[in-house]
């Protein structure tokens, strides 16, 4: 039986586990009408039965899946001659591929090919075959003793209850501890792979060069052919575009946040909000050629009516529309923080006879402060991270300029063309992409760290 | 009647409330109110009151909470104007001047017209700047000499000064609780208001802040005209000289406070105060 089967079969097991269980822990309370004597209710003397028989058997699956190759290459190779097990590493892993290659494959291939590669073939079959009947064995199996060990414990005084509420709380944890591994496996492996990188080309260099171009690094006959990866350019492309995304979001989030929960009428403001919302809802690609193909041609064109020169693919543009994308983020983040300012200091100006824009600019924005400075650096973290936007309208150019109306590039553009197309893995090239991402995952990570820390502790001040 | 418990009579609708017994009227009248109603929506917490607060006198707002002594005061100063449901009619006056006329300036009232609040609110600033806050958005002070002088004496008629004056920078927010309340009264007091309504100064204090603060409101109305809401009989009964108590958003009864609470005539009034002194 293949895996998927075999969990098929596994979960109807359970099911019909969960139903045995019942009627044995009726059983046990002497009868239905004398099921009020239990501890625990019937249902969860089913439910504890079906998890018995279902998770001991899922966690051997899955754990049997981990470790299948490799037992089974294992025991192949040993099955061969001693010149074969005698070769070295990459040469056994084409071995083994060929051998893999050819156990697929129809009568005439493995007539032409080479008779101990064949022999092994049929070897690897064998073994596959046993250990899959192997495998539903022990499933069944380890299914079947496990329902008959919890059966077996059944009395009147079973506590069922508690023992499923900590099988319940240990699969939660599971689950979470997924999730927690699952970050540091991206983490780790993002740092084996700039460690690789950085083995190549020096840190230094990295951090402090001024020319990027990977490109080179493709044509190993050319002079140079270790290229450029000096990242400057790049993180002030990042730089330049974050900062004018800010000068749009940062204002215009911020007012309409003061506009919503300080002057307009809850009529307008239960349009308003939703209205907002749709915005932080539009997806980032629908922007990005919003910038491409109307903001950035029209920054142009109004460029060149003034008379300056204006790449057809400016930071500005990229900038400007990835501002008007965050705007939802910082008004919703501020609005929360001046709502979270007591009433009382609001009342207090005012009754002092202060009018109500002076007190939102001596009261309200200083008591709010550290919330709006959280949702900055949260709103900095974003833009610095957002790829659709500029891969669309900023340009590929890794010029080192502060012109806005020149195109840069970011760190995710040249991620994301480090990476697509066929690339071949292992070169600087396609490692620096790792490099990059590391280092935008430090920086987005500080941005985030600081932001929760400011906002707690202006949460600490009111509560 | 009197064998009615306190909740039985103070919910009861068997009582009728026709009127306000005692004297609402003031011979030198500070601000006077005629037939107040106050709507929250369809609600009405205000039903038709009248009564005057007298000049450099305190005037104590007392009654069963939700009765609408908060209403009434906030209506003093139109602090209720920020409550959009909140509808105010009626005619009310400081010194022959309607409050709520269209041509008012509400933040201008509000200057004359100053208000304490229950839970000490001063702004996350310096105690000085506390201090300074109405009358640098005023323009009382022309330069800093000036300003001192408004921050310390009003720190001084608040009591505060003695307690403060080696740290003025020092965040308003980390005095004391009773400190803090009265660095509130000391702010209000730097507009130079007339009128200074105060709901429940105290309540949120312990009996030595209260007793000061009890003191300060006393040596406070030899300038100002002072209306207070409190909860507390005693507290009324020491630093008022008139009375009003509300039942229902009605004003029952209103009189000299020694009348009041000696002598009362209503048998609503009667029932609270006797509740509340055992
Ligand atoms: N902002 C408001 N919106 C609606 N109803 C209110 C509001 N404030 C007070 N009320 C109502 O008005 C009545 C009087 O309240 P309040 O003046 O606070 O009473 P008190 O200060 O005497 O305890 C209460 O019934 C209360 O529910
Ligand atoms: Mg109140």
């Amino acid at each position: 039986m293949t895996s998927s089967t075999l969990i098929f079969v596994v979960l109807f097991l359970a099911l019909f586990s969960y139903w045995y269980g019942i009627q044995r822990s009726i059983k046990v309370a002497g009868g239905a009408t004398q099921v009020k004597k239990l501890v625990s209710l019937p249902r969860q003397f089913g439910l504890l039965t079906a998890m018995w028989c279902g998770l001991p058997a899922l966690i051997f699956l899955l754990v049997w899946t981990f470790f299948e190759s490799t037992v089974i290459e294992a025991l192949l190779v040993q099955s061969l001659s001693v010149e074969v097990q005698q070769l070295d590493q990459s040469a056994l892993g084409l071995y083994l591929n060929d051998v893999r290659l050819l156990s697929d494959s129809s009568a005439e291939v493995l007539q032409k090919a080479d008779p101990d590669k064949v022999f092994a073939a049929e070897k690897l079959l064998e073994i596959n075959r046993d250990a899959a009947w192997l495998k539903s064995g022990l499933v069944l199996i380890l299914c079947l003793s496990c329902v008959a060990f919890i059966i077996s414990r059944f009395a009147v005084d079973f506590r069922a209850r508690v023992y499923l509420e900590k099988i319940i709380m240990r699969v939660l944890l599971a689950c979470s501890i997924i999730a927690i591994l699952t970050t540091v496996g991206i983490v780790m492996s993002v740092l084996f792979e700039s460690i690789q990188f950085f083995s190549s080309v020096p840190p230094w260099e990295f951090l402090f060069g001024l020319e990027w171009s990977p490109q080179m690094a493709l044509r190993a006959d050319q002079v140079g052919s270790s290229g450029a990866f000096g990242a400057v350019p790049l993180f002030a492309g990042t730089i330049l575009i974050t900062i004018i995304a800010m000068c749009m979001a940062v204002p215009v989030g911020l007012m309409t946040a003061i506009y919503l929960s300080q002057y307009a009428s809850e009529r307008l403001r239960s349009y308003a909000k939703p209205m907002l919302e749709v915005l932080a809802g539009i997806p980032t690609v629908v922007y990005g050629f919003f910038a491409a193909l109307t903001v950035a041609p029209f920054i142009r064109d109004t460029g060149e009516a003034l008379g300056l020169s204006v790449a057809s693919e400016s930071a500005l543009a990229a900038g400007l529309v990835m501002g008007v994308m965050i705007i939802p983020f910082v008004s919703s983040l501020s609005d929360d923080a001046i709502n979270a300012v007591p009433t009382a200091l609001k009342e207090g100006s005012l009754g002092m006879g202060a009018t109500q824009s002076e007190t939102i600019k001596q009261v309200l924005l200083p008591a709010a402060l550290p919330g709006i400075v959280g949702a900055f650096l949260l709103a900095v973290s974003r833009a610095v991270g957002e790829t659709m936007i500029v891969v669309m309208a900023a340009g590929m150019a890794a010029n080192l300029t502060a012109n806005p109306l020149d195109s840069v590039t970011t760190v995710t553009v040249q991620i994301v063309k480090l990476l697509t197309g066929d690339q071949e893995f292992n070169t600087p090239k396609t490692l620096a992409a790792f490099a990059l991402g590391l280092m935008l995952f430090v920086t987005t990570l500080a941005l985030n760290v600081a932001a929760l820390k400011v906002v707690r502790k202006y949460r600490e001040q009111y509560d | 009647m009197s064998d009615l418990s306190i909740t039985e009579a103070l919910t009861s609708d068997d009582i009728v409330i026709e009127g306000t017994v005692g004297t609402t009227t003031a011979e030198d009248a500070k601000m006077s109110m005629r037939n107040v109603n106050v709507f929250y929506g369809d609600k009405q917490a205000i039903k038709n009151v009248s009564l005057d607060l007298a000049r450099n006198q305190v005037t104590a707002l007392i009654g069963p909470s939700g009765c609408g002594k908060s209403t009434f005061l906030r209506c003093l100063n139109r602090m209720n104007d920020t409550i959009p449901i909140c509808r105010v009619e009626g005619e009310l006056k400081l010194e022959e001047q309607d409050i709520y006329a269209k041509k008012l300036d509400p933040v201008l009232l509000r200057a004359r017209v100053g208000m304490v609040f229950q839970k000490p609110n001063p702004f996350p600033k310096s105690i000085y700047d506390n201090v300074a806050y109405g009358p640098r958005i005023h323009g009382l002070a022309a330069n800093r000499a000036e300003l001192d002088e408004i921050v310390v004496s009003s720190l001084q008629k608040a009591g505060l000064f003695g307690e403060v004056k080696d740290r003025l920078d020092a965040p308003g927010t980390g005095l004391s609780g009773g400190q803090q309340q009265r660095l509130c009264i000391a702010r209000t007091i730097a507009v130079s208001p007339e009128v200074i309504l105060m709901d429940e100064p105290a309540s949120a204090l312990d009996p030595i802040a209260t007793a000061v603060i009890e003191e300060l409101i006393d040596e406070l109305k030899e300038k100002y005209t002072i209306a207070i809401v409190t909860h507390s009989m005693q507290q009324a009964a020491r630093v008022s000289q008139a009375t009003a108590y509300f039942h229902m958003g009605h004003l029952v009864e209103m009189g000299k406070t020694e009348q009041i609470f000696t002598n009362p005539t209503h048998e609503l009034t009667e029932n609270y105060i006797t509740g509340r002194f055992g």
